[in-house]
């Protein structure tokens, strides 16, 4: 794709996001939230970064566009099976043991993966006694989750994957092909909760068992990185279990001490302290 | 030129670590700039790749990790289904967007992220493969005043990488495959 915006101009776009409508991306990587911006340019046939610009500055109603494209919402239903094997085979057995189970998804998305995990918790006999917290900066996506809908094309893949995980129910069953979409089923929804929430700027919101934050924090500075893991710590609870992406880390945060990595591969941290 | 700030970038598909191979063995145990490698290939690849490649180089070759600094004589693979971007301070970032030419790791996500950031000091290379990923970054790679070169389609396995590149971009050097090295090592 043609690289048309200048390092000075994606400044100035990422600040008139911050000043007119606080939506900061100051502290995402640089060459990954410039590529957001250049595409979203190209997409939209923009002749220009000035055109651009002032469609972001005069035009609120665009603004849920740019958030939607300038943030990353690829996902799929147990994308990495070995972690949801991970999660099924010994997560699961230590949760069950709490009266009541509370995750957060942070960085949802689209949903994929907090239906995913109230499949397992399902299957675990758990899903009764569970919260589901699903939480993303953008709104847009937020709807989407909460259709639960997703495209028929992809459920070979995800029942795939479900194998893989140990999955041994028939995953058709969980939901209804209609018009080229799979409807997940309703009763696997009722024990979630979808709310915007921003990473960079809100607080801490409850205390969790478990908070899953896959492949967000690679978008992330070093700084801004940090200031998550706290976030983090303060919204966990001791011997509570966090999940990241499996190209993630939190091995250099200032709070690793307090953090045990389970298994080397799989890229879930237990509090200790 | 800034020793330190050259960077070489491989791009592959079909037929390509073959070459890749190849390359390896014959690049200076002294080499003193970082080579970065992307390639498709399936996921389930991932850890056995970065293990055989190694055992065709004293230098070391590893997975690029997101914050890394790229270091000189090394050798980073791009890791499998993410794509592998360059951060003007010359360390790695991972992005896990939309496939690019139903690619992911994506050849020209990394060539134009090296060319912003390494500009004229930047030598990318794009051998054998079927599809076209890597010909938009390496005309990105020429707007910069970079180095793009080609493996020679008539001796690639698949020839329709190299082949696309050599009519919609002004390339620098074409080569059979026995000669990379050496343009590598003389850098």
């Amino acid at each position: 794709m043609e690289r048309i915006v200048k390092d000075k101009e994606a400044d100035e776009l990422l600040n008139d996001l911050l000043e007119i409508y606080g939506y900061d991306f100051t502290e995402y990587s640089r060459a990954s939230i410039k590529r957001r911006i250049n595409r979203l340019l190209v997409l939209d046939k923009f002749p220009g970064f000035a055109a651009f610009r002032y469609k972001v500055r005069s035009d609120e109603t665009y603004l849920k566009r740019v958030v939607e494209e300038l943030t990353v919402n690829v996902t799929e239903m147990f994308r990495d099976p070995s972690f949801y094997r991970l999660l099924r085979e010994e997560i699961l057995p230590v949760l069950a043991t709490h009266p009541f189970i509370r995750i957060w998804h942070a960085g949802v998305s689209t949903g994929e993966e907090v239906y995913s995990m109230a499949i397992l918790l399902h299957e675990a006999n758990l899903l009764h006694k569970s919260l589901l917290y699903g939480t993303d900066i953008n709104p847009a996506v937020l709807e989407k989750a909460q259709k639960g809908f997703f495209p028929l094309a992809q459920m070979k893949l995800y029942s795939e994957n479900y194998i893989l995980s140990g999955g041994a129910c028939d995953f058709s069953s969980y939901y209804t092909a209609r018009y080229g979409q799979a409807k997940i089923n309703e009763f696997l929804k009722e024990k979630m909760i979808f709310s915007t929430h921003n990473l960079v700027s809100d607080r801490s919101f409850n205390e969790f068992q478990m908070i899953l934050c896959r492949n967000v924090l690679i978008y992330f500075d070093k700084e801004l990185q940090d200031k998550v893991f706290k976030l983090f710590d303060n919204s966990l609870e001791l011997f509570g279990f966090l999940a990241l992406g499996l190209k993630e880390t939190m091995k250099f945060s200032p709070i690793a001490k307090k953090f045990k990595l389970l298994k080397a591969n799989d890229k879930i941290w237990r509090k200790i302290a | 030129m800034d020793i330190k700030r050259k960077l070489v970038v491989i791009g592959g598909s079909a037929g390509s670590l073959e070459v890749i191979m190849h390359i390896l063995p014959s690049l200076d145990a002294k080499l003193n700039i970082p080579v970065i490698i992307v390639i498709h290939r399936k996921n389930a690849y991932e850890s056995l790749l970065a293990r055989l490649l190694s055992s065709k180089t004293s230098l070391i070759v590893k997975e690029a990790e997101e914050k890394e600094n790229i270091l000189p004589g090394h050798i980073y693979l791009a890791p499998a289904d993410y794509h592998l971007l360059i951060e003007k301070n010359f360390t790695f970032s991972l992005d896990y967007s939309e496939k690019i030419n139903f690619s992911r790791p994506s050849i020209d996500v990394t060539f134009e992220c090296a060319a912003e950031a390494y500009e004229s000091n930047l030598v990318c290379i794009l051998l054998s493969g079927a599809n076209a990923d890597g010909v938009e970054g390496l005309k990105t790679v020429k707007k910069y005043n970079g180095i793009a070169a080609i493996q020679d389609p008539t001796s690639a396995e698949v020839s329709f990488m190299p082949q696309q590149a050599l009519q919609q971009v002004p390339i620098d050097h074409i080569f059979k495959e026995a000669e990379i090295a050496d343009f590598i090592n003389n850098l």
